[in-house]
């Protein structure tokens, strides 16, 4: 059924599944594993990295006839790291609290490869309303993963999601999950299961 | 005894890869073969050192007193970027055999995060400029030491029965989430 969607729809749809940055390129992995230890960092590293490949994506799109072809990575780069840094101080102004435990991984949204991969691959080739479809498909793709691995591994490893208790006294929190094994383990799970569900949908 | 305690601190108790998750792209593209994860782990280490001590310098001489700080992370990409160039031309120049080892390796290390990061960390943690290098060559050995285990690991899973729907990445991660829970035993050595 996907198939008869028209092209533009197809740019927005990919991220989220098909070529879903995480799950299907392992592109991004370092903030996908390193913030995923709460459902609410998750979401919050999910919508700046959205938010500065949204934007980076209309400005780089919008310049790729101007961007001299040798020196393009490094302009895509200054690009990326300036709306970082907007992303950066907008979250340590208005949320504090999740700045603070997102700590260097907000800096680090420069060299997500995810970014500027959709820069190089995408945004320099395509105009501009192209551009900001892929970008918020991938974007959205992104923190679809990141806010699913936060919330498992929140529920698991402290019984809570977004911070409510949701697991009953029985319940032992698994500690393990909101420590760095956890993160590997669970993510090596979730790939599993979407090259299940690729292979159940490819038989249908 | 500080820098010696920086040093295990930054290659095992808190290794980059396994414990920051900085670094993984290299990790999980180049641990195939025990050759190339040596030459990676190489080239890494060699470029960690020197932009410690760039990026420190950059940091307290020139962000510092003129109040940019608010610049920082676009002038340490950028120093980054252009430093994995000029390591690249020096390399070439100075030492062919080098050159061959590392080759096709220090290009990527541009996009590496375990680079960035590290002159992000060193920064947070207000080390000197000697505290700096030191933390990026234990940084760059840790990265060396994971990559390599993982690549010997991985050289032996290619006769192993891995169900089929983790090959390649989901038995990688779930490796290397084993791994993690091993280092997780050197956490009580040293606290910084």
């Amino acid at each position: 059924m996907g198939k008869q969607k028209s092209a533009i729809t197809r740019e927005f749809i990919k991220g989220l599944w098909d070529e879903n940055p995480v799950l299907i390129s392992l592109l991004g992995l370092c903030p996908a594993l390193a913030v995923t230890n709460s459902a609410i960092n998750g979401l919050a590293m999910g919508l700046a990295t959205t938010f500065v490949v949204v934007c980076s994506s209309i400005i780089i799109s919008s310049l790729r006839k101007v961007i001299p072809h040798q020196v393009r990575i490094a302009s895509y780069i200054v690009i990326i790291a300036t709306f970082v840094t907007v992303a950066d101080r907008f979250m340590a102004a208005f949320y504090p609290a999740i700045s603070k435990a997102l700590g260097p991984y907000v800096p680090l949204i420069v060299v997500n490869c995810l970014i500027l991969g959709r820069q190089e691959a995408f945004a320099s080739k395509n105009n501009v309303g192209r551009s900001l479809l892929d970008a918020l498909g991938m974007g959205l793709g992104f923190l679809m993963v990141l806010f699913t691995l936060g919330t498992i591994r929140e529920v698991l490893g402290s019984g809570t999601f977004l911070t409510y208790q949701v697991m009953g006294d029985w319940f032992q929190p698994w500690l393990v999950m909101v420590l760095p094994p956890g993160a590997f383990i669970m993510l090596g799970l979730l790939i599993g299961l979407s090259n299940w569900i690729n292979d159940r949908r490819a038989k249908a | 005894m500080n820098i010696i305690l920086i040093f295990i601190s930054a290659a095992v108790v808190n290794n980059f890869v396994l414990t920051y998750f900085l670094g993984l792209c290299p990790f999980v593209g180049v641990s195939k073969r025990l050759s190339s994860a040596v030459s990676m782990g190489m080239a890494v280490t060699f470029v960690m050192a020197i932009s410690a001590a760039v990026t420190w310098l950059i940091y307290n001489l020139l962000l510092v007193p003129y109040h940019i700080e608010i610049l920082e992370y676009v002038s340490f990409i950028l120093v980054i970027a252009s430093l994995v160039q000029l390591v690249e031309m020096f390399v070439r120049k100075v030492s062919k055999p080098l050159y061959d080892a590392l080759g096709i390796y220090l290009p990527l290390i541009t996009t590496n995060c375990a680079i960035l990061g590290l002159a992000l960390f060193a920064v947070l943690r207000h080390y000197g400029f000697v505290e700096s290098l030191v933390f990026g060559l234990g940084a760059g050995a840790g990265f060396t030491l994971a990559l390599v285990i993982m690549a010997g690991i991985r050289e032996e899973l290619e006769l192993a029965d891995v169900p089929k729907y983790f090959r390649g990445a989901g038995i990688t991660m779930i490796i290397a989430g084993s791994l993690a829970l091993a280092f997780m035993g050197f956490s009580g050595l040293i606290s910084i």
